[in-house]
């Protein structure tokens, strides 16, 4: 029993990281229809800033803005003249993603590097060790920042408008590019965060991001393009699935499990958990 | 005031406009008509900048205006209120007035002149825009353009869809702010309802201009002929 226990909060943790790097990509792919393959190497970049840097609270801040910066140079040099061809953008973001991990190889090594917890996260209470406890905290600090952006801010009201209809938000006055390049910087920032968050829960290397850009796909594809509700039970559905299906079975078998899974509730719900309703869209 | 010469554009290698020219003068209300499929729509995304041009030009004030963006246009003084009687569904009534208010960088006060021309709004200011019926969705519509106090308005099919009793309504608002020295470029399918609002018409048929004129002219029998579907 304890060891069914202890799956638990492995499963919110990975849940947590998936919702702060789904968060990005949800955004990206919903408003600008950018399937971005490379905010995996966004992922990477964060780790490796925390690496760097050697100090848990300090990368947060750094890391983001390292991300951020990576993924808005991405988005003027490249996506954006890609918008709404998602299939080009896959390849394009595909292969940065290959040229940012040679170059995390070329500038670290290819072996893992280990960035050590900070003294203050060991230990825990009952089944929940602080590592993971604070994985979660930041992303619940995560979603709770997407949700004041979004609601309560200038900027994050045009962002809603944006996704909801480009072309109204466009004639209504809003500089569309200027939200995009924004929702962009957020969105690869935020991944960069989720990198630091995963120096706690194991080693560094040049192809951290390709274990979770999928699986965080997953987590945007069934939560809902674009829906911040959606994104957050979907990432902690898929969390807590992958880390029970390992622990019944074996690493492999339960990504399949969890595929099979996805595809099946996907045939039910083609849309994902939530999508955006109107008159106007019937 | 709008000067649209040689226009041509499309969708992909699809062209679908072949030369358009149209004058709007200020304060005039010149009314887009044609059978469905003939450029309307596309004559009104390209004048407002949705869609590109591939040739000719649009001036907006003596200002050659067909390389801006269009919330370049917006702050230049015109303003679309595009087919369907689109609105932002998450926000509020006056979350879309806000958000259109803000990104035009017109005072608040705007809000309250174009609820002035829209009263039904008013007790439905906190309701969320995707439940309004389709005609309330409609005055909200043409509300967030009027709140970027536009000297031109574009209208693509105002009345279409919409009950008939706010047809009326949005009708007389079109008159009105006509009368108040707006300048409209309006595309309507419905001749009767052209016939009381325009003071020129221009009708399009095959991507060109094959007739303009004044309203009055609107009745002759090769004009019917090039309406009729």
């Amino acid at each position: 029993m304890p060891a069914f226990l202890n799956q638990l909060p492995i499963g919110l943790s990975i849940g947590a990281v998936l919702l702060l790097i789904a968060l990005g990509l949800t955004f990206t792919f919903g408003q600008m229809g950018v399937i971005n393959m490379a905010h995996g190497e966004f992922i990477m970049a964060g780790a490796y800033t925390a690496f760097l840097l050697g100090d848990l609270l300090a990368a947060l801040p750094v890391a983001f803005l390292v991300a951020g910066v990576m993924g808005l140079v991405l988005e003027r040099a490249a996506i954006r003249h890609f918008y709404r061809r998602p299939l080009d953008t896959l390849l394009l973001t595909w292969g940065v993603s290959l040229v940012l991990q040679q170059l995390a190889r070329d500038l670290f090594g290819a072996p893992n590097v280990q960035v050590p917890a900070p003294s203050w996260l060991a230990g825990g209470v009952g089944i929940l060790p602080y590592n993971r406890l604070f994985i979660m905290g930041l992303a619940v600090a995560g979603v709770v920042a997407v949700w004041v952006y979004l609601t309560r801010t200038k900027l994050g009201r045009r962002t809603q408008a944006v996704v909801q209809n480009r072309q109204l938000a466009a004639t209504s006055g809003i500089d569309t590019g200027r939200v995009d390049m924004l929702t962009f910087f957020i969105g690869s920032g935020l991944a960069g965060v989720a990198g630091v968050a995963l120096t706690l829960i194991g080693p560094v290397g040049p192809a951290l991001g390709t274990y979770y850009i999928v699986d965080a796909f997953l987590v945007v594809v069934a939560g809902g393009l674009g829906q911040l509700r959606g994104a957050v039970l979907a990432a902690i559905a898929l969390g807590l699935l992958n880390s029970y299906a390992e622990f019944w079975s074996d690493a492999s078998l339960a990504k399949v499990i969890v595929f099979a899974v996805v595809i099946a509730f996907l045939q039910v719900r083609p849309q994902g958990l939530f999508v955006l309703r109107s008159r106007v869209l019937t | 005031m709008l000067s649209v010469t040689g226009l041509e554009s499309g969708y992909g290698r699809a062209r679908v406009l072949f030369g358009v020219s149209l004058e709007v003068e200020p304060g005039q209300l010149v009314c887009v008509m044609g059978r469905n499929g003939v450029g309307k729509t596309t004559l009104l995304n390209t004048v407002i900048g949705v869609l590109p041009a591939t040739a000719g030009t649009v001036t907006f004030d003596g200002r050659d205006i067909t390389r801006l963006k269009p919330h370049e246009r917006v702050r230049l003084g015109m303003a679309y209120v595009p087919q369907g009687h689109q609105c932002f569904p998450t926000l509020s009534v006056l979350g879309n007035l806000l958000i259109t208010v803000e990104a035009a960088k017109q005072p608040r006060a705007a809000i309250d002149a174009a609820l002035e021309v829209f009263p039904a709004l008013r007790p439905l200011l906190k309701r969320s825009a995707g439940h309004l019926s389709g005609g309330q969705q409609q005055q909200l519509a043409m509300a967030r353009a009027l709140v970027t106090k536009p000297r031109l308005l574009i209208l693509d099919e105002p009345t279409e869809g919409i009950q008939p009793s706010i047809v009326l309504e949005i009708e007389a608002a079109i008159q009105r702010l006509h009368a108040a020295g707006l300048a409209v470029l309006l595309v309507e399918q419905y001749l009767d309802i052209a016939l009381r609002l325009a003071d020129r018409f221009v009708i399009l048929d095959g991507g060109q201009v094959v007739r303009t004129g004044a309203a009055e002219e609107l009745h002759g029998e090769e004009v019917r002929r090039l309406l009729a579907v």
